[in-house]
């Protein structure tokens, strides 16, 4: 038994018959061959396969790919608008918040949703709201430090400050 | 002097691009055409027989292409076998199945497995495998297996006794004949497991005909992991191709050879389609290693002054079912020999027992064996300075190794490269304010509120070589590392090295290194690691040997590379080659800079090879195989600063001092991101990890849910500081970094909450030191008149 779902990821209007039980993100990594977004525990813990639902950070391994149906998906590929990354992704190699990069697409996608909730946190703030996202290599102070410096230059650059849902496309 | 430019600096990491933009290439991120998918059927019981399995249904079920149980490997999968074989221990190997046949051994042993079309139909079809089993006792820890009467896990292990190692140096006896005072302290190192984010997976494709297998797999050691399989799998080592190209980090739970990679590449030569496997997370917790695990009684032997005279250890450890690939050498070596720390202690002995239990098998988690080593020592040095009423830090400096007496060889025979922990601790207690800490700690004690401070001087032994070091410790492979240098036609150059960083940043780190010497730009290097098919050879990445010992090797290339430049710059120019001075990438004659040729110059003509000395062959390439003549030892003090609150039992860091001298640093920003992650880790062991079994041999704590890896509100700023003592035996100083962190972390921690609550008479309590954990403790202290333990 399959069903139909339309939805739109990453920009790019999508159609396609799924099995009610496929996780959400098994339909980005396998059917759309989006591979950037990974699968760390699949029991909603880890945050690795964190993607924006109609602009809100969730567990794509939390949600059924049904449950998108009509919705608008942003997964990390989308950040980047060609060369020019998004001031998430530039921040967080700029002061060296990943290191084996796995939890990272889905750390930079809950910090780009923090970050559209509040424009302005405080360190505490992004610890508090990220402790859903794990990592096991950095010791999340430059995860702060790299969100605190996005967070500066959206700030002062607002038109730096992409993705709403879908708006940027692959 | 030429000006350095690459080395010693924070140059943002090479890989990042690729990993920001979602571009990683994982194993799991891995699709050939026609892929099937395996799963794999794990014991629900700790320790039971097989009475029988019936595949039957589960063949049947639409899309299923097979179901293969123990006997269906039979003549064709060996047993995965240990690597480390410890000397003069009694060790004991049983065979370790990929598949049990007859008995499980531990919730989560492979039982049977599925190949199916999708990776859905396998887990369904994992649901109509029907297996009856008869339980058996448990046993989970290494002192129910001690005892007598104990359930036995394997014929050949009688006693559950997988080995017993020892060490003596010096008189112990007389050290505690002669003691006038002695300090006695039980240590349980609690289990642990890594939790790389990734969870472990392979994909492998076998090409009938060729009879060949290349396997992706999430490995720390690629060219072990190749040699490993062609033991297991009957293949010859020159048809296997391992591929890692992105790893999502390892500490230690990706360098063994598991049944799954094994079972994954048997399903693809039976089959003829590539297979995929990846564990979920559960499947990580049960079937990848788990850490530590080792009870310690320690005794120390010292005099009034605070001179520590000897140490006894007696460890338990273990080991869980089986034996993993480097098991055994954890708990012996890469802890005995460095217990004595950073102290001139002349009598010590260690006696060592590993333990079969019916728990996941135990291996190396980062620090490895290391961490339990400092954790002890520096939690001895803490209770002799409250016997004996000194403070902690002058008991430190009465037994420290003077910095003038290195290379200084200890009662354990290593022989300390350089140090000068002096300096390392005097700079922690400067950056503390110590002298206003203690005196705060009075005035705040006077308001009943417990604050701590906890200090922690370490060294410990990495950068993992020489290969006969490897060999006199039983360890089956060498440990040197090859590396070549090739310069292409256009001035680019690529570095092929043995190591298999996965996270760790030495694509950056070894464009540096090269870039620095030959004056390329350092986006003009591309490191080429983790594939078999492209490298040499190599040993891998862990004990923080990548930088020491790989890096030496692509140094060591990459001057053989300059040689030949020179000889071709001079033939160039028309000079002398002794004449030829190399200047970042410029070649010249000695005083006369304004003539010069570039390395791309060099680098083309010696590709194009229409012009070269008589005697020069073309190319400009070199490769280098080192084995270094020691261990590296990076030392430092990390000081912690805790409030504890008495009413809760909750541990605050307020502060965490890390100062590392790691030797030469050739990228300040990762090896301080090396530093955060390590103490990180250091601290989740202090403060929240515990994989927890039940009686029946359960995993409690099997899902990350129950496992508490700590998130962003649970680790604090760590303010990083250096020193810098070159390792005299390398050609770039470099000492090794990863492990560092870990090593010196948890005993901080525990130290400074423990000096928080001496007003109550507490001298210790095990990790984690959860709030219930401490809050029981305060409660007893406050319950006896003569404190609680």
């Amino acid at each position: 038994m399959r069903q139909t779902i339309k939805l739109k990821v990453n920009g790019v209007e999508r159609q396609d018959d799924v099995e009610p039980r496929m996780l959400l993100v098994h339909y980005l990594r396998d059917r759309l061959n989006l591979t950037g977004t990974h699968v760390g525990c699949d029991t909603g813990q880890c945050g690795a396969c964190t993607v924006l639902l109609n602009g809100e950070a969730v567990k794509s391994c939390m949600v059924l790919a049904v449950q998108a149906n009509g919705a608008e998906v942003s997964t990390v590929e989308s950040l980047a608008r060609g060369t020019e990354y998004h001031p998430v992704q530039q921040a967080f190699w700029d002061m060296h918040g990943l290191q084996c990069g796995f939890c990272t697409p889905g750390m930079m996608m809950a910090a780009v949703g923090l970050l559209k909730r509040n424009p302005n946190p405080t360190d505490d703030e992004i610890r508090e709201q990220l402790e859903g996202n794990l990592c096991r290599c950095t010791g999340y102070q430059n995860i702060v430090a790299a969100v605190r410096s996005a967070a500066e230059k959206m700030q002062s650059t607002p038109a730096a400050a992409p993705v709403t849902a879908g708006a940027s496309g692959e | 002097m030429a000006v350095s430019r690459l080395f010693g600096a924070s140059v943002k990491r090479r890989e990042d691009p690729r990993l920001i933009t979602g571009h990683g290439a994982y194993t799991d991120d891995m699709k050939l055409p026609g892929m099937a998918y395996l799963a794999i059927l794990r014991s629900p019981y700790g320790h039971a027989r097989i009475k029988r399995i019936d595949t039957s249904k589960a063949q049947q079920h639409p899309g299923v292409l097979a179901v293969y149980t123990g006997a269906d490997l039979a003549g064709k999968l060996n047993p995965i076998p240990c690597a480390w074989l410890i000397p003069d221990s009694d060790l004991k190997t049983p065979p370790y199945p990929a598949l049990a046949s007859d008995t499980v051994r531990f919730t989560g042993d492979g039982v049977a497995m599925v190949v199916a079309s999708s990776p859905y139909i396998a887990r369904d079809a994992l649901d109509l495998i029907e297996v009856d089993y008869e339980p058996l006792p448990v046993v989970t820890t290494q002192e129910q297996a001690a005892a007598p009467g104990a359930p036995q896990l394997h014929e050949s292990a009688p006693g559950n006794l997988a080995f017993n190692w020892k060490f003596a140096g010096g008189d112990v006896d007389a050290a505690f004949r002669d003691a006038e005072v002695t300090v006695k302290q039980r240590f349980v190192q609690q289990r642990l497991i890594p939790n790389a984010m990734e969870p472990r997976g392979a994909v492998a494709q076998w090409t009938p005909g060729a009879d060949e297998v290349t396997l992706w797999n999430t490995t720390q050691n690629p060219h072990i992991a190749r040699f490993l399989l062609s033991v297991v799998a009957g293949i010859p080592e020159n048809k296997i191709r391992v591929v890692a190209r992105d790893v999502g980090g390892g500490f230690g739970s990706k360098i063994p050879f598991y049944a799954g990679e094994a079972l994954t590449v048997f399903a693809a030569r039976e089959l003829g389609v590539p297979v995929k496997w990846i564990e979920d997370r559960r499947e990580n917790y049960l079937a990848t290693i788990h850490g530590r695990d080792q009870i310690t009684d320690v005794e120390l032997a010292a005099k009034r002054d605070g001179t520590i005279t000897g140490l006894r250890v007696n460890a338990l450890s273990n080991m869980g079912a089986y034996l993993s690939t480097a098991a055994p050498g954890v708990p012996t070596w890469l802890f005995a020999l460095i217990v004595p720390g950073c102290y001139t202690i002349p009598a010590y002995s260690c006696d060592v027992k590993g333990y079969f239990t019916n728990t996941t098998p135990t291996d190396a988690y980062r620090g490895a064996g290391r961490p339990e080593a400092s954790f002890l020592m520096e939690r001895m040095v803490d209770l002799l300075a409250g016997e004996l009423h000194m403070d902690p830090v002058e008991v430190r400096r009465k037994n420290f190794i003077p910095a003038d007496a290195f290379p200084y060889t200890t009662v354990t025979t290593l022989t300390y490269d350089s140090g000068n922990y002096q300096q390392t601790l005097d700079k922690a207690l400067e950056m503390v304010d110590y002298q206003g800490l203690r005196q705060q700690q009075q005035q705040m004690r006077q308001q009943g509120k417990y604050l701590g401070i906890g200090i922690s001087s370490y060294v410990e032994v990495c950068g993992l070589a020489p290969s006969p070091a490897a060999g006199a410790m039983g360890f089956q492979g060498g440990l040197w590392e090859p590396a070549t240098v090739r310069v292409l036609a256009t001035g680019k150059v690529i570095v092929l090295t043995g190591t298999s960083p996965h996270g760790q940043g030495e694509e950056t780190t070894f464009a540096q290194l090269v870039g620095e010497d030959l004056g390329v730009p350092v986006e003009d290097v591309d490191v080429i690691h983790g594939d078999t098919g492209a490298i040499p050879m190599g040993w891998g990445t862990y004990g923080s040997r990548s930088t020491a010992v790989g890096g030496t090797a692509i140094k060591k290339a990459t001057i053989k590379v300059l040689e030949k430049a020179k000889k071709l710059a001079a033939h160039l120019l028309e000079a002398a080659p002794e004449d030829i001075v190399a200047d970042h990438g410029r070649f010249y004659v000695q005083g006369s800079p304004a003539k010069s040729v570039t390395i791309q110059d060099i680098a083309l003509q010696a590709n194009l090879g229409w012009n070269l000395p008589k005697d020069m062959t073309p190319g400009l390439e070199e490769s280098h195989f080192h084995d270094p003549t020691n261990f590296t030892y990076p030392f430092g003090t990390h000081i912690c600063v805790v409030e504890v609150d008495a009413d809760t039992g909750e541990v605050k860091i307020r502060r965490y001092v890390a100062v590392d001298d790691v030797g030469v640093v050739i990228n300040p920003m990762i090896v301080d991101g090396q530093v955060h992650g390590g103490v990180a880790q250091g601290i989740g062991q202090a403060l929240y990890e515990h994989a927890i079994y039940d009686e029946g041999g359960n995993l409690v704590t099997g899902s990350m849910l129950d496992y508490a890896v700590p998130n962003a509100t649970q680790i604090p700023n760590i303010e990083t500081a250096r020193t810098e003592t070159p390792c005299p035996h390398n050609l770039t100083g470099v000492k090794g970094v990863g492990e560092t962190g870990t090593i010196a972390s948890s005993q901080a921690v525990v130290n400074a909450v423990v000096d928080a609550l001496s007003p109550l008479g507490i001298k210790h309590i095990d990790m984690p030191l959860t709030p219930e954990r401490v809050w029981k403790t305060i409660q007893a202290a406050k319950a006896s008149p003569t404190g609680a333990n």
